[in-house]
């Protein structure tokens, strides 16, 4: 894939990484580390506001979280599936495209019973197109999308009640930084684009960041 | 094409168990896609929405945060002393060279983050332990055979360990941990020409494993 080696850098990935969230442990960690000038730091002084949840319009408290990723998931299922027919991979690349997919169904199934066995409803599957015009113009969404999803997850690590959720999520949540970091392997970038210590992603950024792919 | 019937009793959606799947081919639909996923998540999960692994976590008990924090310290520092060791040692050229330099960077900034966060919490701050490495550097091979364990064993300490986590800050901070762990992971794998993510889910180890896997290397 040494043409894939050619493209945008990190910076244009990162917009759809705003820091959010506020965890001032992240910010003791980051001025612990010392400089930090590679990354965004814009949130480490945010705190999170009180109030109403991020992901109250995916249902309440766990539920609401676990739908929200929910969604994310079957988002990505869909959007690695059309990949795979689309016929711009081969060979290992392919596979390894091919493995995420099966991966992310995984997280399907398992968000979406922990939804019901919590007696609530699922989310439903969104409508979704992606773009597939290139192998490289792929890859690059599919780092993109990846980078997003774990930064979700971390996003709502602190806000999980239940300890079997949590268990659950970060079981998800370290697959996805996994699919990340292979997928910027492939386009020939650094695997940690936020540095030691990965960031996480506010609601409303990673739904901005998806939105363009849901269609009715 | 071979047409399968899966069929499971113990599946989490009893209707899946008929599904057939035509699992040759390249083709599958998006809706094809979810089924499979849902076969393979329902072999682990089967009628429980928690799966065994998610369980076990469960059942460990945890210190205190200061001690959580301390065993992902020793931690570190056994990547963190391994990776330096490797700039010199390992017999690594071109990306997995690069790839060193920046792991062994990341640990260190991680022993150095642990190490100012036990202590603003209160705690004294375990010492670096001595380390012994063995045969580890007498090829590229061993060298990311050994730190493929090293991460991989890493990730499912922190999220083993993360759900007894009481603050919620430190959890997030270990959070942002851990998805590094898991970046390297996947990296080293790759260097090894192997899968980057080779499950669906990283299965959360308890101190006991994770320790039995990291003590050969503790002198």
């Amino acid at each position: 894939m040494a043409d894939m080696k050619q493209l945008a850098g990190p910076q244009s990935r990162r917009k759809f990484l705003a820091v959010g969230g506020g965890s001032t442990a992240l910010a003791a960690f980051l001025a612990a580390c010392g400089s930090d000038s590679d990354s965004m730091s814009t949130s480490t002084t945010t705190m999170k506001p009180a109030g109403k949840s991020e992901t109250a319009q995916f249902g309440k408290g766990d539920v609401g979280i676990l739908n929200y990723a929910l969604t994310l998931e079957y988002l990505e299922t869909a959007f690695y599936a059309d990949v795979v027919k689309s016929g711009l991979f081969k060979g290992a690349d392919l596979e390894t495209i091919r493995k995420f997919g099966m991966e992310e169904a995984e997280h399907v199934q398992a968000l979406t019973q922990a939804v019901k066995s919590m007696g609530a409803k699922p989310a439903p599957e969104p409508k979704a197109e992606f773009p597939l015009e290139s192998a490289k113009s792929v890859l690059e969404l599919a780092a993109t999308v990846e980078n997003l999803g774990a930064a979700a997850y971390l996003g709502q690590a602190a806000n999980i009640e239940s300890p079997e959720v949590l268990a659950s999520a970060l079981a998800i949540h370290s697959v996805e930084g996994r699919h990340a970091a292979a997928l910027n392997t492939l386009l020939g970038e650094t695997i940690t684009p936020d540095g030691a210590f990965a960031k996480p992603a506010d609601v409303k950024t990673v739904l901005k960041s998806v939105e363009p792919f849901i269609v009715g | 094409m071979s047409d399968k019937v899966t069929s499971n009793e113990q599946f989490a959606n009893p209707e899946l168990a008929a599904v057939r799947i035509d699992e040759d081919s390249e083709d599958l639909s998006r809706s094809e896609v979810l089924l499979k996923g849902a076969l393979a998540a329902g072999a682990v999960y089967g009628t429980l929405a928690v799966g065994p692994f998610v369980r076990k976590a469960l059942a460990m008990t945890g210190g205190s945060d200061v001690d959580i924090l301390n065993f992902a310290l020793t931690l570190e520092y056994l990547e963190a002393k391994f990776y330096e060791e490797a700039k010199t040692r390992a017999k690594a050229s071109g990306e997995l060279k690069s790839l060193v330099n920046l792991l062994a960077s990341d640990e260190k900034q991680h022993v150095e983050a642990l190490t100012a966060t036990i202590k603003d919490l209160g705690g004294t701050p375990v010492k670096a332990p001595g380390v012994d490495f063995g045969d580890a550097f007498s090829s590229a091979d061993a060298f990311t055979t050994l730190a493929i364990t090293f991460e991989d064993t890493g990730v499912s300490a922190y999220n083993g360990a993360a759900p007894m986590i009481k603050s919620k800050e430190v959890l997030a901070a270990a959070g942002g941990i851990v998805q590094v762990e898991a970046r390297h992971a996947a990296a080293i794998r790759l260097q090894n020409k192997e899968e980057p993510a080779p499950e669906a889910f990283d299965p959360p180890l308890d101190e006991k494993q994770v320790l039995k896997a990291v003590e050969p290397f503790l002198a």
